[in-house]
């Protein structure tokens, strides 16, 4: 067993990140905070997993992380997949923080493609691990020029993958990372989250913190900003919506994901959030299938 | 020269300039692009630039258009915000803006000119978008009005322009430089690499829509037959100097310099 980081022969310093590296994420974030939405560039370091795992979420986390933090970390809104897991572990461990799967407990929630369904409070802050924080990337291939259309605020090429889509599918159909607009100023990717929880985004009590480690940029939306999900005007913008309700907990609100249960297309839909679904059905909510074996969570041992 | 301008553009003569060059000059390092070019446009002028490859008229081409600063000199254009100004006095923001709204440019090659991931349909719209279009239905229609007014087939509206022949992805490239109705647009070789018969049909397509839009055109070419069908006016570069000017018909038919001799006797005779 490794020795805890705060007994005298530790072999990280706090929160793994040394120091300076720290304040150096402090400054980006600050920065990031004062112009939501605008990319700003940091040094991005090597972190123990390998880029595409939440290298950016991860380093965010330990720039702000303190030992009286309560740590949750969600992976496609679930406490208990293996990439959260590890995450979580990570950060008991190097950072000394007391983790929770409660959503109102947490005070630090790293996320990858979901925003909890529980409405976050003052004082809380989200952290998006960001694959490609660049919007226009998909179109405009050059550094140069994607940074000279957000300085002038030059946004109608966003446009072209909407029309793209329209005249595809006779609707938007893009469902992850929807572009938006953050407080009518800059265009930012909301990471790969689903198009459902951009609504969620705008005049949020929240921090939200967006970390991309291999393309070393971070971005925010500070607390009461607006954000809007862009569209046309004979096109507005729609969430998704499902026909089913979750099959364990009955949420008919919540984010849905469809499992399979067998080869003979037996399926079900659950609540994305693992939590938001256990917390309702601890409450006496039932859907169509509660009892089911998905339902029977294991507390994780620590 | 200037009081052949004036013959030449006729009632245009009255109209302030829309494009006003003056000894504009660019270097790369030591070997010179242009020396000296000036010039003046009016509003409806077609204006050719001939030569032979290394003259200097893309350089030119490049420097009018905002796409290269020039060494020295001054080019101005009658914009709409700021009326008659030097584009690099302009700040970075507002040249592009002007570039977008009153400028359009097409490349010879259109790889050069049309984004090859968005479909051809998008790529002609996207102007539109840029100028804050949007309304998806009204962008539709005006982008199937002009594949149609470039004689496109509209049912193909959606396919990526590499799915298109060289000839049609030009004609794309043409009418999204044109959709947003812009009062100049550069031309660098529009016809280059194409064969020779859909080659004139784009070139009766162009000069029927420069006349029906009443554009005001610069075209770069080194083809004398594209010359004569579009200009009105035609300037003969050789080594990076204008070596002569005038009406084109006066210039193909009564080349007084040495080089529009040769350049105006060169061409192959069927």
């Amino acid at each position: 067993m490794t020795a805890r980081p705060n007994e005298p022969e530790r072999y990280y310093n706090y929160a793994y990140l040394d120091e300076q590296t720290k304040r150096m994420i402090r400054r980006a974030i600050l920065k990031a905070l004062a112009i939501p939405g605008y990319q700003a560039p940091f040094g991005s370091r090597e972190m123990p997993v390998p880029y595409g795992w939440g290298t950016g979420g991860i380093q965010l986390t330990a720039a702000i992380i303190g030992p009286d933090d309560v740590y949750k970390c969600i992976d496609q809104g679930a406490d208990d997949t293996t990439n959260a897991v590890s995450i979580r572990r990570f950060f008991a461990q190097v950072a000394d923080v007391a983790v929770t799967e409660d959503t109102a407990e947490a005070t630090i929630i790293q996320t990858r493609h979901r925003i909890p369904e529980q409405p976050l409070k003052a004082g809380q802050v989200l952290i998006f691990q960001v694959p490609q924080p660049e919007p226009l990337r998909g179109l405009e291939p050059r550094e140069t020029e994607t940074r000279a259309m957000h300085a002038y605020e030059e946004y109608g090429l966003q446009y072209v993958s909407l029309y793209e889509s329209v005249a595809t599918y006779g609707r938007i159909a893009s469902t992850v990372g929807y572009p938006t607009m953050v407080g009518e100023r800059y265009l930012m990717s909301p990471s790969p989250i689903p198009k459902f929880d951009n609504p969620k985004m705008g005049d949020n009590e929240a921090i939200l913190l967006f970390g991309a480690g291999r393309e070393k940029r971070i971005y925010a939306v500070p607390p009461h900003t607006s954000v809007r999900s862009l569209d046309f005007e004979d096109y507005p913008f729609e969430t998704q919506t499902w026909e089913e309700d979750c099959a364990l907990c009955g949420a008919t609100d919540s984010y849905l994901d469809e499992v399979i249960l067998d080869d003979t297309g037996a399926r079900m839909f659950v609540c994305s959030d693992s939590n938001f679904c256990a917390e309702r059905r601890a409450a006496g909510h039932e859907g169509p299938m509660a009892g089911h074996q998905l339902a029977a969570l294991e507390k994780e041992t620590a | 020269m200037n009081a052949m301008t004036k013959t030449i553009a006729g009632d245009a003569a009255q109209a302030a300039p829309l494009l006003r060059v003056e000894n504009l000059t660019k270097w790369y390092g030591h070997v010179v692009g242009c020396r000296d070019v000036s010039f003046e446009m009016r509003p409806g002028e077609v204006l050719g630039i001939v030569g032979e490859s290394g003259s200097g008229k893309t350089t030119v081409l490049n420097c009018i258009s905002g796409r290269l600063p020039p060494s020295a000199g001054i080019v101005e254009f009658d914009t709409s915000r700021f009326g008659l100004s030097d584009i690099y006095g302009l700040s970075e923001p507002d040249r592009r803006r002007m570039q977008r709204e009153e400028w359009g440019f097409v490349h010879q090659n259109p790889r050069d000119g049309l984004r090859m991931r968005a479909s051809g349909g998008a790529n002609v719209a996207e102007p539109l978008m840029n100028l804050g279009g949007r309304h998806y239905g009204k962008m539709r229609s005006a982008t199937l009005e002009w594949l149609e007014r470039v004689e496109l087939d509209t049912k193909r509206i959606d396919d990526k322009p590499r799915h298109f022949s060289g000839g049609m992805q030009q004609r794309i490239q043409v009418a999204r430089n044109l959709i947003h109705g812009p009062r100049l647009v550069f031309m660098d070789e529009p016809t280059g690499g194409l064969d020779v018969s859909v080659q004139a049909r784009l070139l009766d397509l162009l000069r029927e829509l420069v006349r029906d839009l009443g554009l005001s055109v610069i075209i770069v070419t080194h083809d004398m037959a594209v010359a004569r069908l579009m200009a009105d006016r035609l300037m003969v570069m050789k080594g990076g100097f204008v070596v002569e000017t005038g009406l084109t018909d006066q210039v193909l038919d009564d080349p007084q310099h040495p080089y529009s001799q040769l350049l105006v006797s060169s061409v192959l005779q069927i």
